[in-house]
């Protein structure tokens, strides 16, 4: 095959998946928009996104800051500036890490579940089923979704925020020998609620974008069992690739000068 | 009420990429009557019965329930047909998170028709009046067998009592005393409607049980229309050889040896 033509085979695929993805997230947002509203399923996202997230989100923010708080210690010891640990364990929680360590492991354990449960229900008619049955499929099944992500990422966000800088303070106090409250005195001293902010807006783009891939993937897998294991890989893969895009995007926005 | 047919299909064509699925389809059924679709798989007779529905959209031709096309219509216009029409599902395609009695109420809480206390109830007396007892409405789908879940799908399809049934692939995968059971309930069912039914199978024992009139489909096309008494002396070679599944004669299977 003539290189040139596979080249713009590739481009051509990568505009056709962009703009399938960009129709899908319009319909799904006119949907969120408009009546009527599946509160029973809202509520049973909204449990299963945020409440059963929060231990996984816990543990990654806990020893994220951890071990942020030991390695900011161990690099910043070379040039005796220890004393700004506190301050480089709040920024990075806050601002990145909190962000983007939940919008990853929500991406592996939502987004999978999403595209899996909706491939499912695409390969055996169950949503065709809906069609038959009075009920659009998008607002039955993605509209709640996505409703959930967006307003459960920024939650398990600001949980992971304090658990991570919790990890910190219990390194520093514990291991590093920080005096306690010098410790919680220049965390307060140096967060801003620029900072939180940030990392909620981040959050909530996140959790849309894990919801939205998740579902995306699912309703439109094909072909058994087969093609729910590939939606599956590709809703957590392209959340990934999109959370480190949108993260970048995010932060240029909000930081650069 | 029209005096036409209940439901029509004019020079309907319908592809999948490169592949013409449907290629002129002329059909019409007329109200009250039970019309079964018989010929081989991947003819395009379960494509047929989803250009009704609004699942798939054909390329060219007419669809028309109580003379009104279908093709492209709006949502509020749809939303009325498929309110008419109960489907029952070749495997069943039945909710696998909700119990059995919300699965057969479903159409009727979505559509506000019922409260869920008396879609419950409902739901209890169809699944009565397809053999099952009351203690099966709070299983899920995945407890039951292959029969009872086929039964489920018929209580569902009937459930808010439709003008219209399709049943796609009634007997598939059912021992056949069972699927002689699921035959006669369709019977009873459509009988005590007084529904228009259009069943697809290539069960010929069901056809015969089931069927006011017989058409067959072959490569897109309607090739045969007929009574049920003319299936053993149908006056076409294509339909004699597929009656009597002999693997010698007009239809040649892809078999690679």
């Amino acid at each position: 095959m003539n290189p040139l033509a596979s080249i713009g085979a590739v481009i051509l695929a990568f505009f056709t998946a962009t703009g399938r993805v960009a129709i899908f997230a319009g319909r799904a947002l006119y949907h969120i928009a408009t009546p009527p509203m599946y509160f029973r399923q809202t509520l049973r996202q909204l449990i299963d996104v945020g409440y059963y997230s929060l231990p996984v989100v816990a543990l990654t923010t806990l020893f994220s800051g951890m071990v942020l708080a030991l390695q900011s210690y161990t690099g910043f010891a070379r040039f005796s500036a220890e004393g700004a640990v506190a301050s480089v364990v709040v920024l990075s929680m806050t601002r990145e890490l909190a962000p983007v360590l939940a919008g990853l492991m929500v991406a592996g354990r939502v987004g999978a579940a999403m595209a899996a449960e909706i491939g499912t229900m695409r390969v055996t008619e169950q949503i065709d089923a809906l069609a038959t049955l009075s009920t659009n499929p998008m607002k039955y099944l993605v509209a709640p979704r996505i409703i959930a992500g967006i307003l459960t990422l920024p939650v398990l966000v600001l949980v992971g925020d304090i658990i991570g800088v919790m990890g910190g303070y219990l390194v520093g106090v514990y291991r590093l020998d920080f005096n306690p409250s010098a410790y919680v005195q220049q965390t307060w001293a140096f967060v801003e609620t620029l900072d939180v902010m940030s990392g909620l807006v981040k959050a909530a783009v996140f959790g849309f974008i894990v919801t939205l891939m998740g579902c995306y993937h699912g309703y439109n897998s094909r072909g058994g069992a087969q093609g729910v294991g590939v939606a599956t890989t590709n809703a957590v893969v392209s959340s990934a690739i999109l959370i480190l895009v949108a993260n970048y995007v995010i932060t240029e926005s909000f930081f650069s000068k | 009420m029209t005096a036409g047919p209940k439901i029509a299909f004019q020079d309907v064509h319908l592809a999948f990429g490169p592949k013409q699925v449907l290629r002129g389809v002329d059909l019409s059924v007329d109200p009250g009557e039970s019309v079964v679709i018989i010929g081989g798989s991947g003819s395009g007779k379960s494509v047929l019965i989803k250009t009704v529905l609004g699942i798939t959209r054909p390329d060219k031709g007419v669809v028309a329930v109580d003379g009104e096309d279908v093709v492209g219509a709006s949502a509020r216009l749809r939303n009325a047909v498929n309110a008419k029409i109960g489907m029952l599902f070749q495997g069943g395609a039945l909710f696998d998170s909700l119990p059995v009695w919300e699965n057969v109420g479903f159409g009727l809480i979505q559509s506000g028709a019922m409260n869920r206390s008396d879609a419950r109830t409902k739901a209890i007396d169809t699944l009565a009046r397809v053999g099952l007892d009351e203690h099966v409405a709070t299983l899920l789908p995945v407890e039951l067998s292959g029969g009872m879940q086929k039964r489920v799908a018929l209580a569902r399809a009937i459930a808010d009592e439709p003008d219209i049934i399709f049943f796609d692939e009634p007997t598939t995968g059912l021992d056949p005393i069972m699927s002689d059971v699921i035959n006669k309930l369709i019977v009873e069912c459509v009988r005590d409607l007084g529904a228009t039914a259009v069943t697809i199978t290539h069960d010929m024992r069901s056809a015969r049980t089931i069927a006011d009139k017989v058409a067959m489909i072959y490569e897109g096309q309607i090739i045969w229309t007929g009574g049920v008494a003319d299936l053993d002396a149908p006056n076409n070679d294509m339909v004699d050889q597929f009656v009597h599944g002999r693997a010698d004669g007009p239809i040649q299977m892809a078999v690679r040896r």
